[in-house]
């Protein structure tokens, strides 16, 4: 039988916050040791009190703006209890009844609109780690600020998950709301599968596979479900409500409850926070700080560049707003070049087109592209380079050996010009220069053959002549220049 | 207050309170005396004073703190065994403010463990005994604060009070205590009981005493999100014309020689040209149910932290996650905190949320609007704060139910979020301490205070 299978993602976004949600103490934990980032509120010492990071407000509101969600002006937290050595509380200080982010959507490249249910704050929980007797626990990341994102079941395949989780990536990324760093688990995602016969109106029974932490193994992960439950329900068995774990390495889920009965929270109101009360001023002003998002890149860049390359750059927001800033910044950039000299070779029409090219096909090829990618050059530097190419200064080569010199660490901050020229990589384009250098070179009595083959028609020995007068300007002529001098001169 | 100058010395006024302290130990008042740290900070308050420095308003005055504030000075343990060896690094705001001023605490007191009780029988190291008849309780679960006041040990003491825990033991041994308006003193540092009616309260010989320790230790704390901005210090002594009292209660669900004492206190404020005014406050007569359903929720969760694992007491007996989690906290609670963790799970539990803890949240919304709506006839309202005068040791430990009902009139004021002063009035003819309450509208701490001194 054929199946429509039905998906809803909760996914967790670790925000970057200087401090943590309930405490000023460093929120980045990155590369520290072990249980070095903890207040007493985060370990819970007896009369600890959470103090609400106000930093983490403001985010949410971008979060949730990005995703077109409303804006709750008023809510509130609950505590969500468990007992586990990951959380010292014994709850969870989350928002179970009133999220601060209402309902919105996300709307994928391909036109799916996924619609979001709610996004709520909360504390992340602490880290386990098991050995063969003993668990050590690192409550580095207790208290970090998360939101946790409910789309509605609004996904219908395994490439629309994978293109659900990539596009909240990029606008978690782009809102600047979060470092999202996938490997280390800034964003991790539930996924609820269920199958229903082809035509029915009700929804089957749902496994949920849990922290999945890549796209790919989102989609591994829905496909993988579809062929199981397919094949359970063509044998005419059920599918069991539970909480399946997925291994990448298997490519496989497993079940990992077998409880029916859900968990019982005990949810109840957090008395030691006070509700959270938004004025509509405050969350328009906050609205408004909400930065360029993917669509509106489409939009801006979609006339520059091809849209292969504009969805790639879209997966290194840093290099896509990097390049918004060359734009901004050189203002006749966007309107496309107008060079002294008119090119003939160079398919480029503008800077942006220029550099998204150099970003794509040359930095990201580069084996260390993801440090390079952590430093990027200066809008003036890019747009010096885009310039001097234009200008006919840098032969292709030479842009692309000058850009990549810009992200190495020790030449960077001399600036394109500087650099270009150390490398010896100018071109001569001044045609007057040039015109003396051709006078030079024709001048000379060894050309005397040449010039007369060429005037009987012999085109080829042009190449020589070129040869000699690159060698006069020691390589520094542009050529194509050197050949039109050359044949007006020779006529 | 008695502080410290060149005559009497912080170190004479030290050691008279420790040497009290000593003469009472019998009574089990302190659960940790620090005779060492207590004298060497008398004797820095002295030097200053010889040389002429400024001191605090508080200078050398030797205090009692309720052994749930955190200090580095002595175990934290809320008289609770799971938090044996706890030594805090943190200092709560409120002591901090009161030692700033130059208090000296010489010692922690008794109280129930986690402040769940009204006897401090409940106590993981035993009971405290009441300041005028030892065969009785001294009331909780501030029972050592009060008793540590009443029998002259020290000027005043700290405790907290979320459903009646410093004004009835303050009635109990006939001094003041008071529980300000909710959020008026932090609560950073003190081992939460019940978050939203926990309040940190005063016990102390005068109603100026008390307006002293309120002046110091009131205002808004970022590290307490749920304080009010400061409002105390600024506060004008409101005129007072009308008194009420709630008709409900003048019945036999009340000691009929607490009922005479408050007739008397009403005769005399007549006497003064006060207008006593009847109130009907139907809803009061819930508060009771409603605050043995949030405040256990409450406390099931604030205890959830009590695991074994960071500090405190650990059960040896685990091998595995879940029976260290068991065996601590079977080992580590008293009954009554096992009790009240059980009811608070149950109310919290799917299913349950909306019939319990849910319509409990309702009648208090009635609760505050009753009370809303009365301090529109009066400006104060004075009432008993327990039902019986002390009862004897072990009279009501084993009946759960009775010892609740011992707080029927003073949990009405927490739900409500606003302030009661504990005032003595007279003792009964056994010669047992009678007090009664004057409760006031949020943020009329000042003039309660105030007018209390009418009732002498």
């Amino acid at each position: 039988m054929k199946y429509i299978p039905t998906i809803g993602i909760e996914c967790h976004v670790q925000l970057c916050t200087k401090t943590k949600l309930f405490s000023e103490v460093d929120n980045d934990a990155r590369g520290k040791e072990p249980n070095s980032c903890v207040s007493p509120v985060c370990y819970a010492l007896p009369g600890m009190l959470p103090r609400l990071n106000g930093e983490a407000i403001r985010l949410a509101i971008l979060a949730g703006r990005a995703m077109n969600c409303e804006i709750n002006p008023r809510s509130r937290f609950d505590r969500k209890h468990y007992f586990y050595p990951d959380s010292p509380k014994g709850y969870q200080i989350t928002q179970f009844y009133h999220p601060i982010i209402g309902e919105g959507y996300v709307e994928l490249p391909s036109g799916v609109k996924v619609r979001i249910e709610h996004a709520h704050l909360e504390g992340d929980a602490g880290k386990l780690t098991h050995f063969d007797t003993y668990s050590l626990v690192d409550l580095n990341r207790v208290d970090t600020p998360l939101i946790e994102i409910v789309s509605m079941p609004d996904i219908h395949s395994a490439k629309d998950a994978h293109d659900y989780c990539k596009e909240l990536w990029r606008l978690m990324c782009f809102a600047g709301v979060t470092y999202g760093d996938l490997y280390n688990g800034n964003m991790r995602f539930d996924v609820n599968i269920s199958l229903a016969p082809e035509g029915s109106d009700k929804l089957g029974t749902r496994a949920e596979v849990k922290n999945l932490n890549s796209f790919r193994s989102v989609e591994r992960a829905v496909e993988y479900e579809i062929k199981r439950q397919s094949k359970l329900l063509d044998k005419g068995e059920k599918v069991i409500q539970e909480t399946r774990g997925w291994s990448d390495a298997t490519g496989e889920t497993t079940g990992q409850r077998s409880k029916e009965e859900a968990k019982d929270y005990r949810y109840m109101p957090e008395p030691d926070l006070p509700p959270i009360n938004l004025s509509p001023e405050f969350i328009a002003e906050e609205s408004a700080k909400l930065p360029l998002m993917p669509k509106d890149y489409r939009e801006k860049f979609g006339k520059v560049i091809a849209s292969d390359i504009l969805e790639i750059l879209l997966d290194y927001p840093q290099l896509t707003i990097k390049l918004e800033e060359v734009a901004s910044s050189s203002s006749g950039a966007l309107r496309g070049a107008s060079p002294s000299l008119t090119p003939s070779d160079e398919p480029s029409t503008s800077s942006i087109t220029l550099l998204s090219n150099l970003f794509v096909s040359v930095l990201l090829a580069e084996e260390k592209s993801a440090e390079y990618l952590n430093d990027l050059p200066s809008a003036q530097d890019l747009s010096e380079l885009a310039e001097m190419n234009e200008k006919k200064e840098l032969s292709s080569t030479a842009t692309k050996e000058v850009f990549l010199r810009l992200f190495d660490p020790q030449m960077k901050g001399r600036g394109t010009r500087q650099i270009a020229k150390e490398l010896g990589l100018i071109q001569e384009n001044d045609l007057g220069a040039l015109e003396k250098i051709v006078d030079a070179v024709l001048a000379k009595p060894e050309t005397a053959k040449a010039q007369a083959d060429f005037k009987a028609g012999q085109e080829k020995v042009l190449g020589f002549l070129v040869g000699q007068v690159m060698k006069e300007s020691h390589g520094k002529a542009n050529p194509s220049a050197v050949q039109e001098i050359l044949r007006k001169k020779l006529k | 207050m008695k502080t410290a100058n060149k005559k009497v010395t912080a170190e004479r006024l030290v050691k008279d309170a420790l040497e009290k302290a000593k003469h009472f130990a019998d009574y089990n008042i302190f659960t940790f005396l620090d005779e060492e740290g207590a004298l060497a900070r008398a004797r820095e308050i002295d030097a200053r004073i010889a040389k002429g420095e400024k001191v605090g308003r508080l200078a050398g005055v030797p205090y009692a703190l309720k052994d749930n504030f955190l200090s580095p000075r002595g175990e934290t343990t809320a008289a609770a065994h799971i938090l044996g060896g706890f030594v805090s690094p943190i200092t709560a705001t409120s002591v901090e403010k009161i030692e700033a001023e130059g208090a000296i605490m010489i010692g922690r007191v008794n109280m129930d463990a986690f402040a769940h009780g009204s006897s401090t029988e409940n106590s993981y190291y035993g009971p405290t005994l009441n300041s005028h008849d030892r065969e009785r309780v001294a009331g909780g679960s501030s029972g050592g604060s009060a008793v540590a006041v009443a029998l002259d040990i020290v000027e005043f003491a700290l405790g907290t009070d979320t459903g009646g825990s410093i004004r009835q033991p303050a009635a109990f041994n006939g001094i003041y205590g008071f529980k300000p308006t909710y959020g008026t003193v932090s609560r950073y540092g003190v081992v939460a009981m019940a978050s939203s009616t926990d309040c940190i309260s005063f016990m102390a010989q005068t109603p100026d005493d008390i307006d002293l320790l309120m002046s110091i230790a009131s205002g808004q704390d970022p590290k307490d999100m749920t304080t009010l901005p400061d409002y105390y210090n600024d506060s004008k002594v409101k005129k007072v014309k009308k008194i009420g009292v709630v008709t409900d209660f003048d019945n036999d669900s009340i000691d009929i020689e607490i009922r005479k004492a408050l007739k008397k206190k009403c005769e005399l404020l007549k006497s003064k040209g006060y207008e006593i005014v009847e109130l009907s406050m139907p809803s009061l007569k819930y508060a009771l149910n409603a605050y043995y359903v949030i405040v256990p929720a409450e406390v099931a969760s604030n205890l959830s932290r009590y695991d074994g694992i960071r500090y405190g007491f650990r059960s040896e007996k685990s091998e595995v996650l879940n029976d260290l989690y068991k065996h601590t906290r079977d080992e580590g609670f008293m009954p009554e905190n096992k009790r009240r963790i059980m009811v608070g799970n149950f109310v919290l539990s799917s299913g349950f949320y909306d019939a319990y803890f849910l319509q409990a949240a309702k009648v208090r919304t009635l609760i505050v609007n009753e009370y809303a709506k009365a301090f529109e006839q009066c400006d104060f309202i004075l009432m008993p704060i327990s039902p019986n005068p002390p009862f004897k040791l072990g009279e009501k430990v084993d009946d759960p139910v009775a010892m609740y009902m011992e707080d029927m009139m003073s949990v009405s004021t927490n739900l409500a979020g606003i302030p009661g002063l504990a005032v003595p009035a007279g003792e009964t003819t056994n010669g047992l301490p009678i007090g009664l309450q004057l409760v006031g509208p949020r943020r009329s701490d000042k003039s309660l205070i105030e007018f209390s001194k009418e009732l002498n």
